[in-house]
């Protein structure tokens, strides 16, 4: 488990408990935090759960796997810490994460 | 006009074995979709991904299901209208008036939407300003290359597309190409003409910029481009091309009278109809309690459509329901010879 917190773009804060094994796409999905579109289920194929990590984060996450890159190419405003919510998986080192979600992923 | 049983909206797994479901029950069918190209999502987001559930193929990619699908159905000789989308959809009489982009219009007592997520279009820039210029001095796809002859052109996007029109257009015009990041995506070879041309001076290379701001009066005079390091560049261009894929958009179908909610389409689950009499949902798009997105509900979801569309298309007959393996008649729909 590890408390997510997501911060969409009105500036308003959701932190929930997302179960491990989950991405944290999967958590604001399920949760019906808005601004995650996810149009491709999570197949890295479409660049719609786009996020920015909270700088203080984006080093201990994950690193990016080959193709995640060439994804955000196409990411609605890409930025250093952009990265796609589908592709970081929640586990117990992720408790605290923040992450802020875009005005739009389109 | 063309007058048909049904129309089917969409090229993908679902669109495409629900016409085959149409063919069989002995109803004519046509295809319109938006990409230039059959096969939907499995082709333009994953031809290469083996997908692992689909009943009775243990393991195939988007590309082989596509292409098994086409071969399914091939007896049929069905009409594809690709690279066209619907824009218009109407009532009149007891018929749907359809209207694609190209001026098509079909009649049709049933319309069948299998749009998956909607229909691919071009991303575009983020800056609100660039819709103004849009088709006039900014262009998401390349329709004529003469209008670019002794103009600067700047291009932003790091794929194959963005690396392959700045080689063809360095030729007859000053080119930059703005990426942001400085590592490109398209195909080696591509990549190393893009380097040796910016060594040659005939390709100007910003990478890691991306754009900030556009100035112009009618026509496209300037643009201003960011670095990570928020140093800003004013670039002269007369043409702004934007390649950075294609992204999924309702598009239009949110015009048509249908109950939408978070873009999928509400249906019952005994004829995938919607609110609408006559037009059905099928596929990733539709959703009823339980929905699954998955390519084999789609498939059920269209066989079920399909018999719903033969109440609408011959009121006067009744549909006998029959096996592939035992109906002469469909059989001879196939084209094959029962001995």
């Amino acid at each position: 488990m590890a408390k997510i917190t997501y911060i969409t773009h009105d500036n308003t804060n959701h932190t929930i408990e997302v179960q491990n094994g989950l991405t944290v796409m999967e958590g604001a999905v399920q949760n019906d935090i808005p601004g995650i579109d996810a149009d491709c289920g999570g197949g890295m194929a479409c660049a719609t759960c786009h996020v920015y990590v909270n700088d203080e984060w984006f080093d201990k996450i994950p690193v990016k796997e080959d193709g995640e890159e060439d994804m955000l190419d196409m990411a609605f405003e890409p930025k250093k810490n952009s990265r796609l919510s589908c592709q970081i998986i929640v586990s117990d080192e992720l408790d605290g994460l923040i992450v802020n979600i875009p005005s739009k992923q389109s | 006009m063309n007058k048909i049983d049904a129309l089917i909206i969409g090229a993908g797994p679902t669109g495409l074995f629900t016409a085959h479901q149409l063919k069989l029950i002995g109803l004519d069918c046509e295809i319109v979709d938006n990409l230039d190209k059959i096969g939907g999502q499995c082709i333009e987001l994953y031809p290469d991904k083996p997908i692992y559930d689909i009943p009775a193929v243990p393991e195939c990619t988007g590309e082989e299901l596509t292409n098994n699908l086409i071969n399914q159905i091939k007896p049929f000789n069905i009409k594809f209208h690709l690279g066209e989308r619907v824009d218009e959809v109407k009532k009149e009489g007891d018929k749907w008036i359809v209207k694609t982009n190209n001026g098509k219009i079909f009649s049709t007592p049933n319309v069948i939407i299998a749009g998956g997520v909607g229909s691919f279009e071009p991303r575009k820039f983020s800056i609100k300003e660039c819709e103004k210029f849009e088709n006039k001095s900014i262009f998401y796809s390349i329709k004529d290359k003469s209008i670019f002859k002794d103009k600067t052109i700047t291009i932003f996007g790091g794929g194959d597309s963005a690396l392959d029109w700045a080689i063809e257009l360095s030729k007859n015009s000053k080119v930059n190409l703005v990426h942001r990041r400085d590592d490109f995506r398209g195909a080696q070879a591509t990549v190393d003409k893009v380097y040796e041309l910016s060594k040659e001076g005939k390709i100007n290379l910003f990478t890691k910029y991306q754009m900030i701001s556009i100035k112009g009066n009618g026509h496209l005079e300037s643009i201003e481009i960011k670095n990570d390091d928020k140093e800003i560049k004013n670039i002269k261009t007369d043409y702004a091309l934007g390649f950075f894929g294609l992204i999924m958009q309702l598009g239009p179908i949110a015009n048509w009278g249908l109950n939408i909610d978070k873009k999928t389409i509400e249906v019952d689950t005994e004829k995938f109809e919607t609110n609408q009499k006559g037009i059905y949902a099928v596929g990733d798009i539709c959703s009823y309690p339980g929905k699954l997105k998955l390519i084999l509900s789609g498939f059920h979801e269209g066989a079920l459509a399909a018999r719903a569309c033969f109440k609408l298309a011959r009121p006067n007959e009744k549909y006998r329901f029959e096996f592939t393996t035992s109906s002469k008649t469909i059989k001879d729909r196939l084209g094959i010879k029962s001995d």
